[in-house]
């Protein structure tokens, strides 16, 4: 008998006026596994993140966690569902300190006993008493990371990690991701536009192209899929 | 983190002495003065939960001070039943209607933000005085309703203006504290998310629906209980009592003493009734300087010297007077806590 995936997005359409932004996308996560969910730009990868945490609701289709709709689930419950997010455009309380981010990504625990190992873990329990906006930009990735950990997730969904980091920090994240999964028993679902971040770290890739699906499977096959490399550099004239 | 906990509860304690003290040492009229001014950071307290905290802005909260200074004057002087209450007993009550008035807002104010929620809060402090006058039988009308003069309880033995003294300051106290235990702890915490980012605080598990609401009644009932205290220092009310502008005083109080810095709006309060009441002082100063010449008896010029006052405070002090307090406070509390 087949396993249930973890995450189901079964057949989602999402449009915005007369955009497409999602049209008909299905994506299974298992659980354990990191999925990369690449595109260029305006595929629609952080659209379908919102989608999941229920930021936008679906025009058409379902998404399922654990089996069950998440489509009657307001955003604020979806973390006690066991979903945590991360930001493109990091979104942290800039007013906060960076313990108190984190203690308020244990919001919907009862106890906060996670923060102190979660800060342990990401390494800022030393600066966790400084203001959150006057740490560097890759620090405050972490802390947003620190913020979804805290929560207690089962799914983790990684919007750009990758994003405004330097080349060396790059390569140490692929590695920090796949001992993350290990340590804190987590699925990850990853949207990356570094290309070479999603081929190492990912058990499978999904790439989306204006709104659509047009490739799966594992990162060699998808980096020789003929409609991958024609989204990404053009069709040949 | 501990000592920044045992130098605001020495604060507090400090504040309280002051408190206690100070009627000694001026007279019987500056004593009710001080007491007015104890009214303002009631409700400053109230605005600072839900603009400093929350992040949300009411240009509408002389409305909801309006609503407690009302439910006061109803209470004792047409009563409960037939039965006129006790002005003392009437405040909490004054503040849980004006609580639920706040509630009722908050609920619209959920769909919007910024200049939007500000415009329609506004609209509420617009038409609220015109209320009094539509149901003149049971709100007294444009003449208002007249109230007992405040006593002091029997046995008691001190001046009228001392005993709304003690009592505004030391309900003030109370709620100061209130206050404070509320931002320092989960649910502050989730409002000040909620003020920066709405979006990861929702996906962090906070309820934005509860939680603005949450602030709009607390709030609100804050400013209800200033407005009671207001209606019974003043022995009546009218809608002149509460204008429009007291709404924009209390956003400039609130500005002035730092919007989430809770001892600051006590200074905020001090500007907003000195400035009001005390222009005609400043005027006199300034004439001081060279090549000023103000005539204090001239109409208008306690506008323009508040006016002045304030854009000089907030060029000076942008994060205002808790933004200062911070600033002197930080390097003393960081140095002794990296030492330690």
């Amino acid at each position: 008998m087949r396993r249930l995936p973890l995450l189901e997005v079964d057949h989602v359409s999402k449009r915005f006026g007369g955009i497409v932004a999602l049209e008909a996308v299905s994506l299974n996560v298992e659980a354990g596994e990191i999925v990369g969910l690449i595109g260029p730009n305006g595929a629609g990868k952080t659209t379908a993140f919102n989608v999941i945490t229920r930021l936008y609701t679906p025009d058409e289709g379902d998404v399922r966690f654990d089996g069950d709709s998440l489509l009657g689930t307001p955003p604020s419950a979806i973390v006690r569902r066991g979903i945590a997010r991360t930001f493109q455009n990091v979104e942290l309380f800039r007013g906060l300190s960076v313990i108190d981010n984190v203690r308020v990504g244990a919001h919907a625990r009862q106890g906060e006993e996670s923060v102190d190992d979660v800060l342990f873990y990401v390494n800022l329990h030393s600066v966790r008493h400084r203001g959150a906006s006057e740490l560097p930009y890759g620090t405050q990735k972490r802390v947003e990371l620190a913020r979804a950990l805290a929560s207690g997730p089962r799914l983790l969904l990684l919007d750009e990690p990758a994003g405004g980091l330097s080349h060396d920090e790059v390569e140490r994240l692929g590695t920090f991701i796949r001992r993350l999964r290990g340590d804190f028993e987590l699925t990850i679902l990853l949207v990356e536009h570094h290309m070479g971040l999603v081929m190492s770290v990912a058990d499978r890739v999904h790439v989306l192209d204006f709104g659509r699906t047009i490739a799966e499977g594992t990162p060699a096959e998808v980096q020789a899929d003929k409609a991958v490399i024609e989204a990404y550099l053009g069709a040949p004239a | 983190m501990r000592l920044r906990l045992s130098v605001e509860l020495l604060g507090f304690v400090a504040l309280t002495a002051i408190v206690a003290e100070l009627p000694r040492f001026v007279g019987d009229y500056r004593a009710r003065e001080l007491a007015i001014v104890g009214m303002y950071f009631i409700a400053l307290l109230g605005l600072s939960i839900l603009t400093g905290y929350s992040g949300q802005i009411s240009l509408g909260h002389g409305a909801f001070m309006a609503i407690g200074g009302y439910t006061t004057a109803i209470l004792t002087v047409n009563g409960f039943y037939g039965h006129p209450v006790r002005d003392l007993w009437t405040i909490p009550i004054a503040g849980v209607v004006a609580g639920i008035a706040g509630l009722l807002v908050g609920v619209p104010a959920l769909r919007l933000s910024g200049l939007y929620l500000a415009l329609i809060t506004f609209g509420i402090a617009v038409s609220f005085p015109q209320l009094p006058k539509k149901f003149d039988h049971f709100l007294g009308g444009t003449t208002g309703k007249i109230l007992n003069l405040a006593k002091p309880p029997y046995g008691l033995d001190t001046t009228t203006n001392d005993w709304i003294y003690y009592l505004t300051w030391g309900i003030a106290l109370v709620l100061l504290l209130c206050a404070w235990l509320l931002v320092r702890g989960k649910t502050g915490r989730a409002l000040k998310a909620i003020r920066d980012s709405e979006v990861a605080a929702a996906s962090s598990g906070i309820s934005l629906a509860r939680y603005k609401t949450l602030a709009f009644g607390i709030s609100a009932f804050y400013a209800g209980i200033a407005g009671s205290l207001y209606a019974i220092a003043n022995a009546y009310v009218n809608p002149d009592v509460f204008p429009i502008i007291l709404s924009v005083y209390l956003v400039v109080g609130l500005a002035v003493g730092g919007l989430d810095s809770l001892p600051g709006l006590i200074a905020g309060a001090a500007l907003i009734y000195f400035l009001q009441n005390h222009a005609d002082t400043v005027a006199k100063w300034l004439n001081h300087l060279p090549a000023l010449s103000l005539d204090p008896k001239q109409p208008g010029i306690s506008s323009v010297v508040f006016g002045a006052v304030l854009i000089v405070v907030m060029l000076l002090v942008p994060t205002g007077v808790g933004g200062l307090l911070r600033r002197v406070l930080h390097p003393l509390t960081t140095r002794l806590y990296t030492r330690s």
